[in-house]
């Protein structure tokens, strides 16, 4: 009962705070460009029409009034028109939400399995603590944690095209696919029968999860090793172990439970810094996600189409705090009862 | 070092407080103590000595070289030589002095975004943590609402507002949605630090609210502002090299290591060195960077009485 009143009273202050945000946004957006640049700068078009024109849209209004009727026409479902050249004056809101189930297939992907290695990694960095093993995987995630995730993504891609002519060579481009390792959108891929659309979506899915999987990884595996270096030292471990429990059931039925608890909030609160990573590692492959929009966007003054990016994203990022903040209240009994 | 008996002798005479002032072992402080740690740190101290080199080059190294990063008149896509140890890129510039100059912007927008975020950071987050209750609402609620909007999107946006794409505009824009980690640490920090003795102390001489933040509650948060101030410039190299890489960032005449990648990364194939030379600069910078701020963390630790090998 007490969860379920923290989240209503977390989701009520989330709703001014996103307002206001929104509002934060819509001010910077509005002065990005004149959306009437292109009209001004023809000849011909007297100081009338301009006027004109720009009562129709409502752009002769002051901020605020006009933030009040983006919104109210946003919460009845109207998203606006992309008004960018070459983009058929496009409605806004399928245009950015196929966009973020693109990003979004990448970042869950790419969030669990950073998640499960890292924690692996992590467990095992811990257990034999100044091993070798310790001290190749710190090594490593320092250093993956200091790659741009760009560049990753570029090598991988790079390297993608060696890599097809090796399983071509090896003859596996029957159950793989012929080129297997796809380095472009996995928008036009059909696939006949679920092994082939496995192999498939694989092919398309592995480089760019590689590629923000290799930067968020690193983070997981040191947190989970300092989680579980504490969690080590506690005294019911101590106890355990002298009750005479086995190696392997203290470190996971008792040590890991423990340990995992801060390393799950780690995996909601760092949904914002793997949405980024996305963003980026799609421009690398011309995936049509989130991140090409917003590049467009910005290079093309497209207003509706970034306040509605910027909402989507916010929205998610919202989201997934809270289910961190539910998780931790699910997975440690402390919070709930203290 | 005395023998000791004599060691026995200004021990005992320190204790009845005989002892002239000069005579007493010179106390150590916090600076000395954290300083002497940390060149005990060998990996911190091989990161200190490669960034420090790669400082100078980047500074120092375009005067005596023999190219300029302007010009453009050599044979362009020229292979790996001894006239262009890195080959020239599609225009003809030689590569060795755009990565120089990358690497000096590089440098100072990280330096600027990291500087201008743990100022305001800590400001925000000492005040939040001191003044509690209003305060603290307020700056929590300012900081949840910078967190919800991605630091990218903002910074693309606001230097389209601001329209230059000079280098101290993408510092500006990066570091105004770069502060809030800063703050949270700083305000956890200043919180515990206000429950202190010293801090009602201070309140009951009379001490202002600036005052006791200034002069008491940041002296006392040296070691997590510098480590995390450290770590800010290595997060700010990376976020400026990303957001210039999708073309958003840094616009010519200013450059940076992630705009020399974004002209030169279609070469990978066939031209390897044009792609190499600005990543691995990029990552030495981020890598010694991080170094140096887990180095400065361990040596500010007082629980850590090892040394690291």
């Amino acid at each position: 009962m007490n969860l379920v009143l923290y989240v209503l009273r977390r989701l009520a202050i989330s709703v001014p705070v996103l307002l206001v945000g929104t509002f934060l946004c819509f001010v910077m957006v509005a002065n990005t460009g004149d959306p009437l640049g292109e009209l001004r700068s023809k000849p011909g078009i007297n100081a009338e029409a301009i006027a004109a024109t720009e009562h129709k849209l409502g752009l002769d209004q002051g901020v605020v009034a006009r933030y009040f009727t983006w919104l109210g026409h946003f919460l009845s479902g109207d998203w606006g028109i992309s008004i960018a050249q070459g983009n058929a004056l496009a409605p806004v809101q399928p245009k950015v939400m196929a966009a973020f189930t693109v990003t979004l297939e990448l970042v869950l992907a790419a969030s669990v399995l950073a998640l499960v290695f890292g924690v692996l990694v992590g467990v095992l960095a811990a257990v034999k603590q100044y091993s070798l093993w310790d001290y190749f995987a710190t090594t490593l995630a320092f250093l993956m944690f200091s790659m741009p995730i760009f560049c990753v993504a570029i090598v991988l891609k790079g390297y993608a095209i060696r890599a097809n002519v090796w399983v071509r060579d090896l003859g596996l481009s029957d159950v793989l696919g012929n080129p297997w390792l796809r380095t472009t959108s996995p928008e036009s891929l059909s696939a006949t029968g679920v092994g082939d659309a496995l192999a498939k979506y694989v092919g398309a899915f592995l480089l760019p999860t590689l590629s923000i999987m290799a930067i968020t990884f690193a983070a997981y595996s040191r947190f989970q090793r300092a989680s579980m270096l504490e969690v080590l030292g506690a005294d019911y471990v101590r106890t355990a172990r002298a009750k005479g429990v086995s190696n392997s059931r203290v470190i996971w039925r008792h040590a890991f439970r423990n340990a995992l608890i801060p390393v799950m909030t780690l995996f909601s609160v760092n949904f914002g810094a793997t949405v980024t990573g996305a963003i980026i590692t799609e421009t690398v492959f011309n995936w049509h996600g989130m991140g090409t929009l917003l590049v467009e966007a910005v290079n093309k003054n497209d207003p509706q189409v970034l306040m509605g990016w910027l909402v989507v994203i916010a929205g998610s990022v919202i989201v997934a705090n809270l289910f961190a903040d539910l998780l931790y209240g699910i997975l440690d009994p402390r919070i709930r009862i203290g | 070092m005395a023998d000791l008996n004599s060691l026995l002798a200004t021990e005992t005479a320190a204790a009845e407080g005989t002892l002239p002032p000069e005579a007493l072992p010179e106390p150590r402080s916090q600076g000395k103590l954290v300083l002497r740690k940390f060149l005990h740190h060998k990996l911190a101290m091989v990161s200190t000595a490669v960034l420090v080199l790669i400082i100078l080059l980047s500074i120092l190294l375009p005067i005596f070289w023999k190219h300029s990063y302007e010009d453009s008149s050599f044979p362009s896509f020229a292979k790996p030589s001894a006239e262009f140890p890195l080959g020239t890129t599609q225009v003809g510039k030689d590569m060795v002095s755009q990565i120089l100059r990358g690497t000096q912007f590089s440098l100072l927008i990280a330096l600027t975004v990291s500087i201008l975020s743990t100022v305001v950071g800590v400001v925000l987050g000492a005040l939040a943590g001191y003044l509690r209750r209003f305060t603290d609402s307020a700056v929590s609620r300012v900081t949840d609402l910078f967190l919800i909007i991605p630091q990218i999107a903002a910074a693309a946006i606001l230097a389209k507002v601001f329209g230059s794409g000079s280098w101290y505009i993408v510092a500006l824009v990066l570091a105004a949605f770069g502060w809030m980690q800063i703050a949270r640490i700083t305000r956890a920090e200043a919180m515990s630090l206000s429950q202190r003795e010293f801090v009602d102390a201070a309140r009951a001489s009379g001490a202002g609210t600036f005052r006791i933040i200034f002069k008491h509650l940041v002296p006392n948060m040296v070691g997590s502002i510098t480590v995390n101030a450290t770590l800010a410039v290595a997060q700010a190299v990376l976020a400026e090299a990303a957001l210039s890489f999708i073309g958003l960032g840094v616009q010519l005449p200013d450059t940076s290591l992630g705009r020399v990648i974004l002209e030169n990364y279609a070469q990978l194939q066939g031209r390897p060195a044009l792609f190499f030379g600005p990543f691995i600069v990029l990552v030495l910078i981020s890598l010694t960077i991080n170094f140096i701020g887990d180095g400065l963390r361990d040596a500010f630790d007082p629980r850590q009485r090892r040394m690291k090998a």
